[in-house]
């Protein structure tokens, strides 16, 4: 979390091309499981907030993922993530969803 | 012969154990939401008693007590409600209510246990002995619509009160007669009621709204009013942060005729004056607050907040609303229970798979107990608290 000030410095576009570190893979997985499961659910099988299973967003495009955790949902408490995560790791997340907690 | 004094050691302490009578007043349990256990603890010298297993989906799970004390009703994320006896430290009965529920309460004479669900959207209430379905109450809010139930609790007269997140209401059962619930539902209360609280004496029921900067309050002794919005456009001067944790109302801090309140999306408590329900004041954190909670005697608030920030816990002097002191416990600050009269705190660290106990008085670490990512913490003088 702490060096991603610096990411951000260095730009997207160079860094999409490379794959997020197995150390920050981890991170982000606890931070799918542990605080988007506050709203989610641990198992992301639901709780305020709709399940993000893999079963439950069988219908949802990746694109649709992405947008919906850089930039949240209006209207709907989902925020958004834009500021805290870069968008490297928005992309892994989107895939780790859609492929039902496979590292992908 | 070894092991034969070996036998007869293990045979001495079993009936030694089994004798050895304790109460459970100083008693408590932590969950440990990711392995779907339990730790049982008590709090006269800190340490563990026994660890209990098996308990399912245990995010965002909570606890209620038998008015004895001696048996604590887990909620689970997964439908589960188990009932476990904290004296022999094991199951006594689980069952699944439900496909996904958010919390519980226990009524006023203790016979009745009500699990608020999320999947199929209603309260569901049961015999506190035997956990047999008692009555079932879907949370229609529009024709085979259901409503995500939220912010429920207990209230005299054996009532529960529960509010409808998609359904913008609070309902008030009467479980006088528990074959025959009699309800009374208010509606167009707000605009996404996502937790609630009762004030310790039991009147007033007070629902926070996400979608919109106000709050709904019943007064349960005249709920035939309806419900009004206080502290309306408390965040009209500011701008609204993103959310990225719900903060709880239960365990609201009142001390005196001030109340102490998470602000949604913003880095601050507000102080709230009970008597007209207006906003006195308010005081900027380290994050977004998620438990907002006053120390048995009033005098101080504790703090714990929302990621990014939940590393942090500050506590607040009621009397000059000043911050005393920001503790960092470490990542994953879930949760705070206060003694029942106040002199130390249990602060979870989920990342840290570790309970800090602190002296209150001192506010320095006077102990710590592994857990595996523990989240809530509950003691058994809950038992006796309306609302908990």
């Amino acid at each position: 979390m702490r060096s991603y000030p610096l990411l951000l410095v260095l730009g997207m576009n160079s860094l999409l091309a490379e794959s997020v570190s197995t150390l920050r893979q981890a991170e982000l997985q606890e931070l799918i499981h542990q605080d988007c499961g506050s709203c989610h659910g641990m198992k992301l099988t639901g709780g305020l907030g709709p399940a993000i299973t893999q079963q439950a967003l069988e219908n949802k495009s990746h694109t649709f993922l992405k947008n919906t955790i850089r930039d949240g949902r209006p209207g709907t408490p989902m925020p958004p993530w834009k500021n805290l995560i870069s968008e490297m790791d928005i992309d892994w997340i989107a895939n780790y969803l859609k492929q039902g907690g496979v590292k992908p | 012969m070894k092991l034969l004094i070996v036998f007869c050691f293990i045979l001495f302490s079993i009936t030694a154990s089994a004798t050895e009578l304790r109460g459970t007043g100083d008693m408590g349990v932590i969950v440990e939401r990711a392995s779907g256990g339990l730790l049982v603890v008590e709090h006269s010298s800190n340490s563990q008693l026994a660890a209990i297993e098996g308990l399912g989906d245990l995010s965002h799970a909570s606890v209620v007590y038998s008015r004895d004390e001696r048996y604590a009703y887990v909620f689970g994320r997964d439908g589960g409600l188990t009932k476990i006896d904290i004296l022999a430290g094991r199951i006594d009965k689980r069952i699944m209510q439900s496909g996904n529920s958010i919390g519980g309460a226990i009524s006023q004479d203790g016979s009745l246990v009500a699990v608020s669900n999320y999947e199929p959207g209603g309260v569901r209430i049961f015999d506190a002995q035997t956990l047999k379905l008692v009555a079932d109450i879907p949370a229609e809010y529009a024709p085979g619509k259901l409503s995500k139930t939220v912010g429920l609790v207990d209230a005299p007269g054996n009532r529960f009160v529960f509010s409808l997140y998609e359904g913008n209401q609070i309902w008030i059962v009467d479980m006088s007669n528990p074959g025959k619930p009699d309800i009374i539902r208010i509606k167009k209360i707000g605009k996404a009621p996502y937790d609630a609280l009762i004030t310790p004496n039991g009147r007033y029921y007070i629902a926070g709204l996400f979608g919109e900067d106000s709050m709904a309050l019943v007064d349960l002794w005249h709920p035939e009013e309806g419900a009004r919005k206080i502290l309306k456009g408390y965040l009209r001067h500011d701008e609204k942060l993103p959310v990225y944790k719900m903060p709880h109302l239960e365990g609201w801090a009142l001390a005196g005729d001030q109340a102490f309140v998470p602000a949604v999306g913003q880095h601050k408590v507000l102080v709230v004056n009970t008597r007209d329900w207006t906003l006195n004041d308010e005081i900027e954190v380290k994050g977004q607050p998620v438990f907002v909670m006053a120390r048995p005697d009033g005098r101080q608030v504790w703090v714990n907040f929302a990621f990014p920030d939940n590393q942090f816990v500050q506590v607040i002097d009621v009397e000059s609303h000043m911050l005393i002191k920001t503790l960092e416990p470490g990542k994953g600050v879930l949760h705070m229970e206060f003694t029942p009269r106040g002199e130390a705190v249990w602060i979870s660290v989920r990342d840290k798979n570790r309970i800090d106990v602190y002296d209150t008085a001192t506010l320095n670490r006077i102990k710590t107990l592994p857990a595996k990512k523990p989240s809530g913490i509950f003691f058994t003088d809950r038992a006796h608290k309306m609302g908990l």
